[in-house]
């Protein structure tokens, strides 16, 4: 179940998940999200005008119940991700507060780094029990566009880092909510596996 | 790690493959789908498909094929061609395209940039600036697929597109285009200290060296045609691309 909520690109999820046969509807209609067996929360756009799209399709109370008292297991990608933590820099609204975290902007002084973060690079996993990246090999590689990045109060929470000017959080586990920062729909055979392991979950 | 973006750039002809020199005579080369499928196992980085017909013909995007494109293509997808209104961006998007390149359009209404950005967000704007070298000795910005000489000068275009809110700059030589001689690293090399936003540089790459000629110029990303549907002095058609051993060579 992906939900939609106004912020891009649903059709490249769902048509990786087709790509590897998982079924998987794309809305933001209230019964069936409430009958969704896992969600995927999508996002491409600004973190204000994501929360402020949960809000007036009245999804807030909606998904904390899904995600925190029925505790189906959910994935944020992209900005998605972003919106399970306290607040983004980007914006001034709330976030999910799921993940005890911040989301702030890639700041560089001296290297000759350019913002978004664009293209694709590895990450590194740092809890190699979790499922999501369960039978990766080495250094999987995923394509990130993104300018702002998660950080954790917790070290705990961090699932996998990327290196871009700095190590950030590239990934995070925190029971049953999880989110990637990178694209796995625009990342060949390691998105194929990663989507496949959260159809597993 | 490779950081160098590597996209095969890929016209499209009444949703037919094509390939051109110098933006004339379009070659067919197959169906893009069967490209797209090739592209996946090689695990291309991204790729880019441009409609040279669709504006110069007055004709709307071809929803149907970027579709079967889309459903396809499991790496970023950037599609151009015959972009002039917001709301065939949004279904463009929500077809499963991550990024859109606007051209002709944006240098006849700049502010459409601005209004692109501001809906779909900068990181998903490609503005195509397509030069040529006139009798002069300048670079001039041509528009409609090469046929119309704006009398823009490119490097002062790609402040402009940057300001009003471009995520990339995809520049395209159209002397270089189908050449296979390499690209022109003088304009790459003007548009790339003139802007901050990545250079996607296009047009005239013969072989992988090319590449690294460009990224020293300062490209972001390097685009290529010919050398990835063509194969040997006889230009026979091959779907092709690089291994990563030899890219990271290049590019490391």
């Amino acid at each position: 179940m992906i939900i939609d909520f106004g912020m891009g690109n649903l059709g490249s999820i769902q048509n990786m998940l087709k790509k590897i046969g998982v079924r998987a509807a794309i809305s933001s209609d209230h019964g069936v999200i409430a009958s969704a067996e896992k969600l995927i929360l999508p996002g491409v756009g600004s973190f204000d005008q994501a929360v402020a799209n949960l809000n007036a399709l009245n999804l807030m109370t909606l998904l904390n119940e899904k995600v925190l008292k029925e505790k189906i297991q959910l994935l944020g990608v992209c900005l998605g991700m972003q919106l399970l933590t306290r607040r983004s820099e980007e914006g001034s609204m709330p976030g999910l507060n799921w993940i005890d975290a911040v989301a702030v902007k890639f700041r560089f002084e001296n290297e000759k780094l350019r913002v978004p973060h664009m293209g694709w690079n590895t990450v590194e996993i740092a809890k190699t029990d979790d499922p999501l990246f369960e039978g990766f090999s080495d250094d999987p590689r995923f394509y990130f566009v993104h300018s702002y990045y998660v950080k954790c109060d917790y070290e705990s929470d961090i699932l996998t880092t990327t290196d871009y000017g700095v190590r950030f959080c590239s990934s995070v586990v925190k029971d049953n909510i999880r989110g990637v920062q990178f694209h796995p729909e625009k990342s060949h055979k390691f998105g194929m596996k990663l989507l496949r392991n959260f159809a597993d979950l | 790690m490779l950081k160098t973006r590597v996209m095969p750039c890929l016209l499209l002809k009444e949703s037919k493959l094509v390939k051109t020199i110098e933006f004339k005579n379009p070659n067919y080369i197959g169906d893009p789908i069967n490209a797209v499928m090739i592209y996946n196992e090689k695990e291309v980085d991204e790729l880019v498909f441009l409609d040279i017909t669709a504006t110069v013909n007055n004709q709307k995007p071809s929803f149907k094929i970027i579709q079967e494109i889309a459903t396809e293509c499991f790496m970023p997808f950037t599609y151009g061609g015959g972009i002039n209104n917001t709301q065939d961006m949004k279904t463009i998007f929500g077809l499963g395209v991550e990024k859109i390149a606007i051209n002709s359009y944006a240098v006849e209404n700049p502010t459409f940039i601005t209004e692109a950005a501001k809906i779909f967000g900068s990181q998903s704007i490609v503005a195509s600036i397509d030069v040529k070298r006139t009798e002069g000795g300048s670079y001039r910005v041509f528009t409609r697929s090469g046929s119309k000489n704006t009398g823009l000068d490119p490097v002062k275009c790609a402040r402009t597109v940057e300001t009003l809110g471009a995520g990339e700059i995809l520049l395209t030589s159209i002397d270089k285009d189908g050449t296979m001689l390499g690209y022109d690293t003088n304009i790459i090399r003007e548009v790339a200290e003139a802007v901050n936003i990545p250079i996607i540089a296009c047009g005239g790459a013969g072989r992988i060296e090319d590449f690294g000629k460009a990224v020293a110029a300062g490209a972001s990303a390097v685009a290529a045609g010919s050398l990835f549907v063509y194969h040997g002095p006889a230009k026979g058609v091959l779907i092709n691309f690089p291994s990563r051993e030899s890219l990271i060579g290049i590019l490391k």
